[in-house]
């Protein structure tokens, strides 16, 4: 009997080993769900990114931080085509989902859009209730029965940490909630299409404390079924939820890496200038 | 301290100018409503809903010219206010950033401020000709010309102030195009597009010019669409004309109930845009 563990405890002991003398996670053993490869994108004449190469691993929260204006949400935009809806934007390069090139023209945005969900920096609640707001996009994708849709819809709300407040007012119009209440409701409304990918645009920018919290242990929670993307002005946030850390300045992607390591020990000059508070 | 004379003086001359052109122009429209209602009132009564238009010299009421006037707007309504919310969504929706809405824009606002006796003429001339003689369908294709540029421009106006968040909000979801129009931006826009077809309708129910080359008018009851039909405006234009002490009282009772009409439906209008959706 002992003779049989033996192996397997030793393997796992040198991996462990091997870990701890990298001083990190290490990046190599995971899989991305996303692979940004080479991507140049323009406003018009304008190149706003330029050549970008990062990945989201799957099941993690990935940060992109960085001072204003150096493309991080147009990034963001891009991993859902959003920018689409624009005529004079355009993307050059590779965004592989799942083996497959979401760039490419072909590609369906409707069923893009209800792969990789997206939360904006200003909470939009549709004008009506509480319970159309998310039944809305499930409907149009599922037809559910009536106790299903039911089920659905509380769980996203239970995932998105609003459930308890908003309960015995579901018929009450999204509008009439709280500035976090309504952030919260646009992520259940996100989470009940179910999802592969959560794009998070500074979700907490415009929210009290109180309610960044909530929204910060709710996006820890998420991670057990999606991969997020989160882009965020504030880097206690992105210290505090994100496994992985992109730092980008003026379009450039200067730095992706563990969290951890890029706030303790980063490599480039410009990212300690960063997170040290010199410039930005 | 001179300086501040001067510009204090010169305040209240500005000031006591604004005042002066409150009370002239308010002054004006109460006097206007007074007389109204002064000389309309007096005509007021049941028969007045219940009568035929009389002919000279005897007692009636407007029951054929109301009915007219409710059928050719509601017929100008319902033809004007479809194509008037379809062009106004492509304006603002999918031709947004095309040459097309620019031009779009620029006709319709022409349209907009044309004379309605132009509109008149011009269905004359491509109904009324063609058909041989007058009828309520044609006066209801004149409305429905004035009501489609009005329409328009509340669409487009009303959908532009949706804010683009909402659209990518909903876009977001994966829903198609024109759902999130229909669905999303229709629904936030929904108080501002209700008031443009009221105005439209308060706009098209005092038109006489159009109706007048078009429906004509009808001295007796008829709910007859390829004959001509009687009309408030075409009766008042009439009677208020004419000799006659009866017909003059008509004249302005009718018009006392258009101009009710209007303000029940301009304060909706004002009602519904000053409440936001979903609160």
């Amino acid at each position: 009997m002992t003779g049989m563990n033996d192996v397997p405890d030793l393997a796992q002991g040198r991996a462990a080993e091997e870990a701890w003398t990298a001083g990190a996670p290490t990046l190599s053993n995971l899989k991305p769900k996303i692979s940004v490869r080479d991507l140049n994108f323009y406003y018009g004449d304008s190149l706003a990114l330029k050549s970008i190469s990062v990945p989201l691993y799957a099941h993690k929260v990935t940060a992109f931080i960085g001072p204003s204006g150096c493309g991080k949400s147009t990034l963001l935009r891009v991993l859902n085509r959003m920018y689409d809806l624009y005529p004079n934007q355009r993307a050059e390069g590779e965004v592989i989902l799942d083996g497959v090139n979401i760039l490419r023209p072909e590609q369906d945005l409707n069923l893009l859009r209800a792969r990789v969900g997206m939360v904006f920096q200003k909470p939009t609640p549709f004008p009506m209730s509480i319970h159309d707001n998310v039944a809305f996009g499930i409907k149009l994708y599922q037809k559910l029965p009536k106790a299903e849709l039911r089920d659905r819809i509380e769980a996203a709300l239970v995932q998105a940490a609003l459930w308890g407040e908003v309960k015995d007012k579901l018929n009450a119009s999204g509008l009439s909630l709280s500035g976090g209440q309504q952030q919260r409701l646009c992520i259940a409304r996100t989470v009940a299409l179910q999802p592969e990918v959560i794009l998070l645009d500074e979700p907490c920018s415009a929210l009290d404390p109180i309610s960044t919290a909530k929204i910060e242990e709710t996006i820890d929670e998420l991670t057990e079924n999606y991969t997020i993307a989160m882009v965020t002005h504030n880097m206690q946030q992105a210290a505090r939820v994100s496994e992985h850390t992109a730092f980008m300045y003026l379009g450039e992607l200067i730095e992706f890496g563990v969290t951890a390591q890029i706030f303790t020990s980063p490599e480039k000059k410009q990212t300690q200038n960063y997170i040290t508070g010199r410039f930005g | 301290m001179a300086i501040y004379d001067t510009r204090l003086r010169r305040d209240k001359f500005y000031l006591g100018l604004c005042y002066a052109s409150v009370v002239f122009g308010l002054g004006c429209l109460a006097i206007i409503l007074a007389t109204l209602l002064l000389e309309g009132v007096r005509g007021l009564s049941p028969v007045v809903f219940t009568q035929m238009t009389p002919p000279p010299g005897s007692g009636g009421g407007l029951l054929n010219a109301i009915t007219g006037s409710l059928i050719m707007t509601f017929l100008g309504v319902a033809l004007g206010t479809p194509l008037g919310m379809l062009a106004g969504t492509y304006m603002a929706e999918y031709g947004r950033h095309s040459k097309l809405t620019i031009v779009l824009r620029f006709i319709n606002d022409i349209l907009l401020s044309a004379p309605s006796i132009v509109i008149g003429l011009f269905v004359y001339e491509v109904m009324v000709v063609k058909m041989g003689h007058f009828s309520a369908l044609a006066g209801a294709v004149s409305l429905a010309i004035i009501v489609v540029p009005v329409v328009v421009r509340t669409t487009e106006d009303m959908l532009l102030l949706v804010p683009d968040t909402l659209r990518e909000a909903a876009s977001a979801l994966g829903l198609p195009r024109a759902i999130v129009i229909g669905m999303v931006a229709y629904r936030a826009a929904r108080a501002g597009l209700i008031t443009g077809v009221l105005l439209a309708i308060a706009r098209i129910s005092g038109e006489t010019a159009p109706l007048l080359f078009t429906a004509l008018n009808n001295q007796f009851f008829s709910t007859n669409l390829n004959a001509p039909m009687s009309s408030l405006p075409a009766v008042i234009f009439q009677f208020a004309l004419s000799p006659y002490k009866e017909w003059q009282q008509l004249a302005w009772t009718g018009a006392l109930l258009i101009t009710l009409a209007v303000l029940v439906l301009s304060v909706a209008a004002r009602v519904l845009q000053v409440r936001r959706p979903g609160k």
